[in-house]
């Protein structure tokens, strides 16, 4: 038997298993496949981004007010600068821009209540949202009531114009959407196929036609004399389109909650309505919150086919800009302003319904 | 002594109103009426205003002459053609870009999926990067981008890029080499059927025997070498029966070989690029969703680790892929319409836009296109369908 007497000297850590090295060895370099990628790699992100650099930040022109003031080397900044103000808010009459400015920064006000979990108020926020602030919104925006002065809607244009389609879009989709799924979901054969007859058409034919459908074959739907705005047009084929899409994610989150649930609110003399509202519901919705905003995204995004049948939001209003003779030539700066701004909103609502996902799966798993 | 309990008596009937089965009868009544009410105004209302405008309704326009030409055509197009073999170079313009959209689409989002997982972190970063970028940008916009910013500021037909002198990039598209197939050329697709039959015949012969005898050749690597080999080999045999057409600069522009249009390679590139992006997304996820465990069991059964991507990981995930491909797949035929926006000819643009305009036939146009995309997307889901049940696991 062996008694040691001394501690054992603490052995170095094992050579190159921390350490900036070390992780470069693990993850760049692990292998001779994996080195020549990592160079192929770099080589790439060198030949893409020192033009890309050089042209958007280091040759680029920022300040200036014509053309004149652009060397050409670089990006031409100052186009976009001095278009801002049509890019954001189209035609409206500059000395009524507040009134846009209010509309969005109360919307963003009530959407970051919402958004995060902590702040109380929840419900109360969500009805004020759905119910009082477009009512606000609508009378802001066009104005004529209260001494405003009253806005055509073909001087709406820009990202004004993109947020007002997607969020009206979505928010009016949203309860045709709920009924939709119910229905799909329903025992009644009739209301059955009806639903799905409904979500499969919309669903199965390009946003493009349905644009198209609105702006020439509404017209003839309605009574002789009867017209409408054609920003009103647009929005109802947006609406219809996007209410099959969230039917379809409803009915995901229906599927989600166990049959029990509904049994026991059965088994407690609940009604249909009773059962939905109360028990069904709440608890889907909830977990459908991250297929929303995806749907969401999807539909920021496809708010620019609208240009195709002659309102200006955002592309379009850069489109118009670009044919602008003082400033021919100044595509690529505007179609990466137009992609910059596309991009920060959806990429951040991704974000938010990546956390969300996460958030509800840690949730579930317990 | 105990009392017995009270027989409860019937009450009487309850209401209708409170028999479910006659409330939901009622209820599906009412949806019907309120929907034929609903139809009938808009019909009524249609044929007034029809009636105002002077327009007649039915399908006679399809054979009036169209009189407009198309700048790129799969079949014999003139302007003296009708609307109807209009609507059919739309329909095969559309089916074009969608096809070969669909093949570069899954190649480059299969390829940046499996990227986005690679052990090497640059890489994964790359394709993260990829991902991110071209998903949250509209897909009118990368059109836009790749048809304005990039093809339309190419340099003009003299000036064009050339690469080793037979293809030729300029402003005006895509300039291609045509092959011209002589006499004695019929026996290399003849070679190649030969080919294909005899791999399948191969593979199924290999399948047997492995279940019978445990043992197994590459019947992969041998089918390759057949398919590609055959026909090479009946190439060499008969002398190379092909000449190549190479575009040539007269005058303004470039004749003879393959002109692929700007519209063509723009609309094709963003669809492509777009949806590659949502497809790498979907097989990194389907990739992710296996269990670890599925790998370890196989790689504790000491299968080598192709085998293990083969046998057991890429069939599972294939059926997490399969569904949210399919949506991608429908999506990118739809997006196609968006060719209208810049002028390549596909359905939407010649008919619902030109054909259209020319006519004033509202209606019947934008219910035959409406009816042609919900046609592809019937038989688009039914065939992944039927896929997806082939590949999907069998429970109980």
């Amino acid at each position: 038997m062996t008694i040691r007497e001394k501690m054992i000297e603490a052995r170095p850590a094992p050579g190159l298993s921390i350490g900036p090295l070390a992780w470069l060895r693990a993850n760049l370099f692990s292998g001779p496949v994996n080195s020549v990628f990592t160079l192929l790699g770099l080589y790439l992100l060198y030949v893409l981004l020192t033009p890309t650099i050089q042209w958007a930040f280091i040759n680029a022109d920022w300040i200036g007010t014509s053309r004149d003031d652009c060397s050409r080397e670089g990006a031409c900044w100052v186009f976009v600068n001095a278009r801002l103000t049509q890019f954001i808010y189209g035609l409206y009459p500059r000395d009524e821009l507040w009134r846009v400015n209010l509309v969005f920064a109360s919307f963003a006000v009530l959407i970051a209540w919402l958004a995060i979990p902590r702040l109380p108020f929840k419900r109360w926020i969500a009805v004020v949202t759905l119910l009082v602030f477009p009512v606000v919104a609508y009378v802001l925006l066009y104005g004529g009531y209260f001494g405003l002065r009253l806005v055509e809607t073909h001087r709406w244009g820009g990202l004004m114009l993109t947020l007002i389609l997607a969020v009206v879009g979505m928010v009016a989709a949203l309860p045709i959407g709920i009924l939709l799924a119910l229905g799909r979901r329903s025992e009644m054969p009739i209301v059955k196929s009806f639903s799905v007859v409904f979500i499969e058409f919309w669903r199965g034919v390009p946003l493009i036609t349905i644009l198209f459908m609105a702006s020439v074959m509404l017209p003839l739907f309605l009574p002789t004399g009867v017209s409408v705005d054609r920003l009103v047009r647009a929005l109802i084929g947006i609406t219809l389109f996007q209410s099959a899409y969230m039917a379809e994610v409803i009915r995901g989150g229906l599927q989600a909650i166990p049959r029990g649930q509904e049994e026991a609110a059965a088994a407690l003399g609940m009604g249909y309505w009773q059962r939905m509202g109360l028990i069904v519901l709440p608890q889907a919705l909830k977990m459908m919150i991250p297929g929303i905003v995806n749907t969401f995204i999807s539909l920021f995004k496809d708010t620019t086919l609208v240009m195709i049948i002659g309102l200006f939001d955002l592309l379009g209003i850069v489109q118009a800009a670009l044919s602008d003779s003082r400033w021919l030539g100044f595509a690529l700066e505007g179609y990466v302003f137009a992609a910059f701004m596309f991009w920060i909103f959806c990429f951040s609502m991704s974000r938010y319904s990546q956390y969300l996902e996460k958030k509800l799966h840690t949730g579930h798993k317990k | 002594m105990p009392t017995r309990p009270e027989v409860r008596q019937a009450g009487p009937k309850p209401p209708f109103w409170r028999d479910r089965a006659k409330r939901a009868l009622i209820f599906q009544l009412l949806l019907v009426a309120a929907v034929a009410a609903f139809l009938i105004f808009i019909i009524g209302n249609t044929q007034a205003n029809l009636a105002q405008r002077g327009i007649t309704t039915g399908f006679g326009f399809l054979s009036n002459t169209a009189g407009f030409g198309i700048v790129q055509s799969l079949i014999d197009y003139s302007s003296q053609s009708t609307y109807g073999r209009t609507f059919l170079v739309g329909l095969l313009n559309t089916l074009l870009v969608s096809a070969l959209g669909v093949l570069a689409a899954t190649i480059v989002g299969f390829t940046v999926g499996i990227a986005r997982l690679s052990p090497n972190w640059l890489i994964a970063r790359l394709a993260n990067v990829y991902i991110e970028t071209f998903r949250n940008i509209p897909l009118l916009l990368q059109i836009f981008f790749w048809y304005f910013a990039v093809l339309r500021t190419l340099p003009s037909p003299r000036d064009s890029i050339s690469l080793g002198e037979a293809v030729f990039i300029n402003v005006r598209g895509l300039f291609l080499p045509e092959p011209l197939f002589e006499s004695g050329f019929g026996l290399i697709p003849l070679a190649l059927a030969l080919a294909v039959g005899a791999s399948i015949a191969l593979v199924i012969w290999n399948r047997r025997r492995h279940a019978a005898t445990g043992r197994r050749l590459p019947a992969g690597w041998m089918s390759l070498a057949l398919i590609v080999g055959l026909p090479l080999a009946g190439l060499v045999l008969t002398g190379v029966p092909v000449t190549w057409d190479v575009p040539e600069l007269r005058g303004f522009n470039f004749s003879g070989g393959i002109t692929v249009i700007p519209e063509f390679l723009a609309l094709w590139l963003a669809l492509s690029i777009y949806t590659a992006s949502f497809i790498a997304e979907i097989v990194r996820s389907g990739i992710q969703a296996i269990p670890h465990g599925q790998t370890e069991a196989a790689q504790s059964l000491s299968l080598p680790q192709g085998l293990v991507l083969r046998l057991v990981v890429i069939p599972q995930a294939l059926r997490v892929i399969i569904p949210p491909l399919t949506s991608q797949y429908l999506n990118l035929i739809k997006n196609s319409s968006l060719a209208t926006a810049i002028g390549y000819p596909d359905l939407v643009s010649v008919f619902a836009g030109t054909t259209l305009n020319q006519t004033g036939q509202a209606i019947e146009v934008i219910a035959m296109t409406m009816a042609v995309y919900l046609t592809i997307s019937l038989l688009v889901s039914t065939f992944m369908n039927w896929f997806n049940a082939r590949v999907a696991l069998v429970e109980r």
